[in-house]
């Protein structure tokens, strides 16, 4: 398989601040990669360095086998669907679409054919003649998708290209995306916050903290064997287990992760664990209640289904789960 | 609770607020007025009898054209210069971070708080100094120094407005740096430039004090006014450059004013 984007150890330092310390990365060709983290993480920056906004203060980086540094952004084959998607507010939207080529020189009636199918493709044709101010998000971003698109990039490089949207919009734009990157079998690399997002869409997730790739895997390794204390937590909101709690377990790992999801409010059923305890809270969350259980100090959640009646604060209770759901980890 | 009667002035301000344009605007319809007057010598009210023929005697008086092409050569020479270094300035303020950019914003705006008396006195001894003969060029420097200040003024707000992602978007669509200036900056500073042109323009062509500290021999439209009112002759003449001034200064500043309004919703970020 063919590489798309290569970090080899590469860093970007900002005076003291290491937005980006000694990243490894290995993105293959039309994969959807997701680089997920909290604001200040390193994802945009990583994201600005293949883009070429930003050149490394160290390591090296290839885009499909070229080495990158100190190539511009406009000699490089990606192209960017921006945050706040800068369309340009002086151009109508078939104008927009078209700039990449029209910088390129292409012929003015090739120009509008390719812009006119670009927006087709994103589902506003007719719209070329309008302006973005005249647009709302949505549609701005589709827009800002077809500018990118138009120029058959090998990577198209998203910037959190949801996150101004509503749920429902975003729920609508996330599967579009994933089918529009299936179709043409163009490399995503998106960066976002939100780990729902990454969980559904990506092919592998990079989770990003303090400049460095916590762990970097299939969405279900991330989610399941959260590597750290920080990807138990900012992916789904993991309990960790201190190694006290973990030798009660009789385990042999320093720390476990355990999802709130595979904990029951219930007497341990054959082969189960179960750890006793207090009910110190909980909220309601839909389809589920949110559960918190005091464990000798330790603050446990537990997914309880909505419809099971929760004790009141303060009763005793019996939490279970499978040993097989717990999950060693490296560190915490 | 706002009732509709509160928002209204009363008379006594109305009045006061009349007179108070009055009292800016009359004195200018004067000097109109004298130039149709048949009085040569004095400015007596009410004139006298009225004529056209001041229009006559100035179009062929040699040394009005004079002054006119030299002042119109000046504000023009003044107002490019001011446009390249004001605008390459105001991008380098607003669109990048570097030590001491607070700093070269405000020494870039300090001539224009400056009495003109001080820029004027101390471009001439730096003159001297550097033994630079007074010419047309040095006319040009000295205007130069606060027309960049309204070029600049102008430009910096239009930039500031421009979101970064927007020049990133351009290059990233693979358009290089004089590509992403001449289709994407410059059509969003466009009217700023235009404005702060104009502005400029204006600035030079009535500019009197620092002129006199930095010209030769010449004389520009203002400054030969001024010696013409010191040495009476064919007085209304004066009478007919002054409104020639005021429409050639009033015209372009009435223009900056409407596009820097409209230029509201171009600048926008499209956010």
């Amino acid at each position: 398989m063919t590489t798309a984007v290569l970090f080899d150890n590469v860093s970007r330092y900002f005076g003291a601040v290491h937005a980006v310390d000694r990243v490894n990365l290995d993105i293959a060709e039309g994969e959807f990669f997701a680089m997920l983290g909290p604001s200040g993480s390193g994802k945009t920056t990583c994201l600005r360095l293949m883009a070429g906004f930003e050149q490394p203060t160290g390591g090296h980086i290839e885009i499909f086998g070229e080495t990158a540094e100190g190539v511009p952004p406009y000699r490089r084959s990606v192209n960017t669907v921006f945050q706040d998607y800068a369309l340009f507010p002086h151009l109508s939207i078939l104008d927009n679409v078209a700039y990449g080529l029209m910088v390129k020189g292409g012929a003015r009636e090739e120009r509008r054919k390719a812009a006119e199918d670009a927006l087709a493709m994103v589902k506003l044709p007719g719209y070329g003649t309008r302006r973005p101010g005249q647009l709302s998000g949505g549609q701005r971003q589709r827009v800002a998708l077809a500018r990118a698109l138009v120029n058959k990039p090998k990577v198209l490089l998203l910037d959190e290209p949801l996150g101004a949207l509503d749920l429902k919009l975003r729920e609508q734009m996330q599967e579009e995306l994933k089918s529009l990157q299936k179709s043409l079998g163009i490399t995503f690399v998106f960066v976002t916050h939100d780990q729902g997002e990454a969980l559904s869409m990506a092919d592998r997730i990079a989770v990003f903290n303090e400049g460095r790739i916590q762990q970097l895997g299939r969405p279900e390794e991330v989610y399941n064997q959260p590597k750290t204390r920080f990807v138990a937590d900012f992916v789904g909101s993991s309990n960790v287990l201190s190694t006290k709690l973990c030798q009660r377990l009789g385990l042999k790992a320093a720390f476990a992760s355990l999802r709130p999801e595979a904990i029951a409010l219930a007497a341990p059923s054959n082969g189960a664990l179960s750890l006793a305890g207090t009910i110190a809270g909980q909220s309601f969350l839909g389809a589920t209640n949110r559960v918190f259980v005091d464990v000798d100090g330790a603050r446990i959640a537990v997914a309880s289904p909505a419809a099971h009646a929760v004790p009141p604060i303060g009763s005793p209770v019996t939490i279970s789960f499978a040993a097989r759901d717990l999950h060693p980890m490296e560190d915490a | 609770m706002r009732s509709e009667k509160s928002n209204r002035a009363p008379l006594g301000l109305k009045v006061a607020a009349a007179a108070g344009l009055a009292f800016m605007h009359v004195p200018i319809l004067l000097i109109f007025l004298y130039a149709f007057t048949t009085e040569e010598k004095s400015y007596q009210f009410p004139p006298p009898d009225l004529t056209t023929q001041w229009f006559a005697v100035a179009w062929d008086r040699p040394d009005v054209w004079a002054a006119l092409t030299l002042s119109v050569k000046v504000a023009s020479i003044a107002t490019a210069v001011a446009l390249v270094l004001g605008t390459l300035c105001a991008a380098a303020v607003s669109q990048t971070r570097f030590f001491g950019r607070e700093t070269i914003s405000l020494l870039v705006i300090l001539p224009i708080a400056l009495p003109g008396i001080i820029t004027g006195i101390a471009l001439r001894s730096a003159f001297s100094m550097a033994d630079i003969p007074f010419s047309f060029w040095t006319i040009v420097l000295g205007h130069a120094t606060f027309c960049i200040v309204v070029v600049y003024n102008n430009a910096v707000a239009r930039f500031r407005r421009i979101s970064g992602s927007l020049i990133e978007a351009s290059m990233d669509l693979g358009a290089d740096g004089f590509q992403t200036f001449r289709y994407v900056i410059l059509p969003n500073i466009g009217t700023a430039l235009l404005a702060g042109g104009m502005l400029a323009f204006a600035l030079s062509f009535d500019e009197v004090i620092v002129t006199t500290f930095t010209a030769g021999q010449q004389s520009t439209l203002p400054i030969w006014m001024l010696e013409e009112l010191i040495r009476p002759r064919q007085r209304p003449v004066t009478n007919v450059v002054a409104m020639i001034v005021v429409v050639v200064t009033f015209l372009p500043i009435l223009g900056a004013y409407y596009l820097t309004r409209d230029g509201d919703q171009i600048a926008g970020a499209g956010k």
